[in-house]
């Protein structure tokens, strides 16, 4: 069982000058032990006053990480009232990343949404007005990780994971079968049998474990489509937005792409953001192929923005856009602003309830109410803050290491030939650590698997 | 004015497994408790299996022993074969099983009722409960018109109510083996607001034992050295000669009969509308459900010394007669069997056990409380522990003191209890060891440890036999202390001992506890190598032995046990209601509303309660310091308590 200290990112997730990553709970001045290394090699931080600043190196075993400034508050003089070390580290995604992976590594779990000010709600350190959103927090971003981390992973990693859940279930039944009816069903040479079955499984939570250090369980970023008729000004808009003056974030590893995607940064918000062909009816074979994937990619999107031409006027082509995006979350561009207005505002409003605003790609015009829009929607929750997909890889990472560990108890007890009523413990464990990872719970899955699989009773 | 009204402290209704515990802990707490049955001879009956214990269930009746019940000390008068289950295995799933001499066991147990101070014994059945304006029960009325006036009830009706009973297409309207059914508590529950299921269970056939070949069976024994279930039955006494049961096996033959016969079994054709428990299923669900296994297990088990009866195990039916004799005689050693009762399912009303709080006292009336297959359960061992604790509480509350709650981590009690209360069940309950998440805690060799001293609290356990609990625990935790000093040196002696166990020879000292942890090693057999060994009992050796040989995974539990307490212990309001709390989903808000769960860790268990959900009842708990500072006080006033 993990430890109740948790950790993350607390800044945003964009390439900047400085990084924080905070750890708070019991055992946060135990975890920076293990990994801080002062420049002398002589200091050890739990030792150390409260609220003082040192400077040092962050390590991983032999392997250092970066250099750090440490700061530690200790409880009740923190803003969680619990012990609480930052990190102040350099800005980049990946150090940040690898510091926490890091200090998740020796003993602390990956915070939830809203964690941090949880538990400085829950220990008094936050008044009242202020309780009424946490609550909004918690539900809003409960809410959000728990879907996106199931939209966000790989279909291919998902049932990856399905198959391990059932081979795992599959051998708890039959373990506790025997248990429960042992003059019925014999475990003699089960756990030759077993040690084979968890080889098999360890090997494909190392290969998941792998893939997770790549980036490729979860694609970073909040995927957003552009979409529209030919010649509205889609590609123009895509320039537009990754040729201002910002930093563009270099592409995950390992994603494949099929359609033009580019990522931009809108301060510390990740956009995925895939331009589309222009949607319309047409007989063209090949360009029917492109607006049947368009549709598609509208579908699957976090973030749709449909950019219109106002200086024509709606067809049935814009009505069918329209329709698709009721059920999105979206935002409305009227592309063109400089030239003689058709379509207005108001016109648009009347068929759909979404953001609207005015721009002109050609003369960057209207861009900054752009980002502001979708700040906002983030900020408001309706869209995903990008840290919270890390989170959601954290946790994974951290899923997936600890049925890997259960795993490995449950060899070493085969090993050192312990009986097997232990083993289905460790393997309950595993299974319910992936379990996490698909947000399925045990609940009653182990006594149905017994049941029906299983003829029991006399 | 009814023709005859009596007034006890306790009514007990019913006086089956649960309800001779319920009405035994009360009366011996110094309650004037009454128990109510529709037939005397019936008490403590056992209309299904001749046995008690088995897995899992064999730690219930440890731990209704070491709390001050009765049904271990009763098999252990009267058990006829006894197998430790298991013991190949680790200690968490060692599980005591014992053949019971059904007659006798059910003699001693009304012997036992007959004999304990402020107990009466009464043959009625009961039609109605009573209560006052506030709900609290005052009473219950038998057919008869009799008031019997009480402060606290408890209601263990087993398979009585509206019982019917199932044998292909005939359908008679009777309790298990032809007693009289219950048919008008049922009424008088729904017309106070009580939710009632009906539920469905099924016993094979009992056969005679004289018309069975058994040379075409394979003979199965006891064990050699028997353990009895109650901690306070001298072990001297319990190696007695033991019966044999026989192993056979169904075949296809006996699978086409069935297949054949399908739409005569009621299962089948629709007639029975309860539901049953897939854990025991009839042989035509076998069948039908396993329809790739070839054969199934029959065993042949007798039901007593005095009578030629056999139990067919495994071969449950409701189907009709002239099918049962058809494909019981396909069975070897059955060709020319001679059935002596027929198989049938049985049919009866139970409640929703999610009605009742973990004292499994109503919610909805004060001082009314039910234990055993009434709430949802299946099996002796589980009502017994379930009536023990309704009665406990039933005393505890006319008592005026806390009731008792045994949680996850204290008690395979506690888990049954738990599930009952808390999680949706539309089957049957039958304990299991994979259902309790502790089990390397709650041992059955353990259970002294564990239990006694609320047993004694209670007053249940004598100031004698707790004492003797104490003392254990403390030579206990004295030897291990030694064990884990004592350095074992690589001298010739050691090497020698290893070698001729099969030991890897030692390079360097150890202490005799790593020893122990070597699997082909344990605390006995090192005697020899361990010169300042004390002399202990054999319960203080195993108990030694197991925790060291475990430690590792016993420390663990124990951590999680920890975190699982933290939880348990943060109260919520009673009565509340849930939809104050702004941002819970409405699913969360009915079924909490509903269950009304008593902690935090509770609410966590009921099914569709989400930990978003957990974390925002948290916040909201916070909150209460400024919003309501009373009822802060109050639920955490209590935490400290506790």
């Amino acid at each position: 069982m993990k430890t109740d200290t948790i950790a993350a990112i607390a800044t945003a997730m964009s390439p900047s000058g400085i990084g924080i990553v905070r750890i708070s709970g019991p055992e946060s001045l135990e975890v920076i032990d293990k990994i801080y290394v002062s420049r002398k090699k002589d200091k050890k931080l739990s030792q150390c006053k409260t609220h003082t600043i040192h400077y040092g190196y962050i390590y991983d075993g032999e392997e250092m990480v970066d250099e750090v400034m440490v700061l530690i508050m200790k409880g009740p003089n923190s803003y969680t009232r619990e012990d609480t070390i930052e990190i102040d580290c350099h800005g980049g995604v990946y150090v940040m990343k690898k510091i926490l992976e890091t200090v998740l590594k020796y003993g602390a779990r990956p915070a939830e949404p809203g964690e941090f000010t949880k538990r400085a709600f829950l220990n008094g350190r936050i008044d009242l007005s202020q309780a009424e959103s946490v609550i909004d927090v918690i539900n809003s971003k409960n809410k959000y990780a728990l879907s996106s981390s199931l939209s966000q992973l790989k279909g291919s990693i998902k049932d990856d994971i399905v198959k391990i859940r059932e081979k795992l279930i599959h051998e708890i039944a039959f373990i506790e079968s025997a248990l429960d009816d042992p003059e019925h069903y014999s475990l003699d040479d089960y756990p030759e049998q077993l040690k084979t079955i968890v080889d098999g499984v360890l090997d494909n939570i190392n290969r998941l474990l792998g893939s997770v250090d790549n980036g490729r369980i979860l694609k970073e970023g909040v995927s957003t489509v552009i979409v529209g008729k030919p010649n509205a000004g889609k590609s123009s808009l895509l320039n537009t937005l990754v040729g201002e003056d910002r930093a563009i974030v270099t592409d995950v590893a390992g994603t494949t792409r099929d359609v033009l995607e580019e990522q931009i940064n809108l301060d510390g918000i990740t956009l995925n953001i895939i331009d589309t062909a222009g949607i319309r009816e047409t007989d063209d074979v090949v360009e029917k192929i492109g607006v049947d994937k368009a549709k598609k990619y509208l579908q699957k999107a976090d973030l749709v923005i449909y950019v219109i031409d106002s200086s024509t006027k709606l067809d049935d082509n814009d009505f069918e856009i329209i329709e698709d995006l009721k059920d999105q979350r979206a935002i409305i561009l009227l592309n063109k602003s400089d030239l003689e207005t058709e379509t207005t505002v108001d016109v648009v409003k009347k068929y759909i309830d979404k953001p609207i605003i005015s721009i002109s790609a050609k003369h960057k015009e209207g861009i900054t109410e752009i980002e502001d829009t979708i700040k906002d929607m983030f900020f408001k929750g309706d869209i995903s803050f990008n840290d919270e997909i890390f989170i959601t890889n954290a946790r994974h990472k951290n899923a997936l290491a600890d049925s890997k560990e259960s795993l490995e108890l449950v060899l070493r007890s085969i090993a050192d030939g312990m009986p097997e009523d232990f083993f289905s413990i460790d393997l309950m464990n595993a299974y319910e650590s992936l379990g996490n990872i698909i947000g399925e719970s045990v609940e009653d899955d182990l006594v149905n698997e017994i049941f029906s699989k299983f003829c029991m009773g006399k | 004015m009814p023709a005859i009204e009596e007034n006890f402290d306790v009514c007990v209704v019913g006086a089956g497994h649960a309800g001779c515990e319920a009405a035994l802990a009360c009366a011996r707490l110094g309650l004037e408790t009454i128990i109510f049955t529709v037939s005397v001879d019936s008490i403590a009956l056992m209309p299904c299996n001749p046995n008690v214990g088995g897995s899992s269930k064999g730690h219930l009746v440890r731990e209704i022993d070491a709390l001050g019940g009765e049904m271990g000390k009763n098999i252990d008068k009267t058990f006829i074969q006894s197998k430790m289950l298991n013991k190949s295995k680790g200690p968490a799933v060692h599980s005591l099983r014992a053949q019971a001499d059904k007659a006798a066991y059910s003699m001693e147990m009304r012997k036992t009722l007959q004999n304990t101070e402020h107990l009466t014994i009464k043959q009625a059945e009961v039609s109605e409960i009573v209560t006052d304006d506030d709900n609290n029960i005052t009473g219950v009325k038998t057919v008869t018109g009799a008031l019997y006036n009480c402060k606290a009830a408890v209601l263990c009706t087993g398979t009585y109510l509206r019982a019917r009973c199932l044998t292909g297409e005939l359908v008679t309207h009777t309790g298990p083996n032809g007693l009289q059914a219950a048919n008008h508590l049922t009424e008088s529950l729904i017309n106070h607001g009580i939710e009632m299921y009906r539920y469905k269970t099924g016993t094979p056939a009992r056969v005679d034992k004289k018309s069975l070949d058994f040379s075409k069976m394979q003979e199965q024994f006891g064990d050699e050295k028997i353990v009895p279930f109650s901690f306070t039955t001298n072990p001297e006494d319990v190696q007695i000669d033991q019966e044999s049961c026989w192993l056979t096996y169904t075949n296809e033959e006996t699978h086409k009969i069935i297949r054949g016969n399908l739409d005569r079994s009621p299962m089948y054709s629709g007639v029975i509308e309860g539901t049953g428990p897939r854990y025991c299923p009839s042989i035509e669900d076998k069948v039908v459900k396993f329809a790739d296994k070839k054969r199934h297990q029959i065993f042949i088990e007798p039901e007593g010394l005095n009578t030629t009866e056999m139990y067919v195990g495994g071969m449950s039916s409701s189907m009709p007669e002239d099918v049962q004799l058809a494909m019981y005689r396909t069975v070897p050693g059955m060709e020319n069997v001679k059935i002596v009762r027929n198989a049938y399912a049985i049919e009866y009303d139970c409640i929703n056990a999610n009605q009742l709080y973990a004292s499994l006292e109503f919610k909805k009336i004060h001082g009314l409380f039910s234990g055993g297959q009434f709430n949802g359960s299946s099996g002796y061992e589980e009502a017994a522990c379930q009536g023990l604790v309704a009665g406990i509480n039933a005393a505890m509350k006319i008592k005026e003191r806390e009731p008792l709650i045994l949680d996850r981590s204290e008690a395979y009690t506690g888990v049954l209890i738990d599930d009952l209360v808390t999680k949706e069940s539309h089957e049957p309950y039958r304990m299991m060891t994979s259902r309790a998440e502790y089990r390397l805690l709650l041992r059955q060799d353990n259970a002294d440890l564990r239990l006694s001293k609320k047993g004694h609290e209670i007053g249940l356990i004598s100031d004698e036999r707790y004492q003797w609990v104490c003392e254990k625990e403390r030579l206990i935790k004295e030897e291990i202390e030694r064990v884990n000093e004592v350095r074992i040196g690589a001298n010739k002696e050691v090497q020698a001992f290893l070698e001729e166990n099969n030991s890897i020879p030692l390079n360097t000292g150890v202490t005799l506890a790593e020893l122990i942890r070597r699997p082909e090693l344990d605390y006995d057999k090192l005697a020899v190598l361990d010169k300042n060994r004390p002399d202990l009992p054999e319960e203080v050796r195993e108990q030694v032995n197991i925790n060291i040989k475990y430690e590792g995974y016993i420390t663990r539990q124990i951590k999680q046990v920890k975190h699982f307490k933290k939880l348990e212990k943060k109260k919520l309001p009673q009565n509340f209601d849930y939809s104050e709390i702004g941002s819970l989903r409405i699913e969360s808000v009915q079924k909490l509303n509903k269950l009304q769960p008593l902690s935090i860790g509770q609410a966590s268990r009921i099914s569709g309660v989400s930990p978003a959900d957990i974390s925002v009842i948290l916040v909201y708990l916070e909150q209460l310091k400024y919003t309501n500072p009373d009822l802060f006080y109050q639920l955490n006033g209590n935490e400290e308590e506790k």
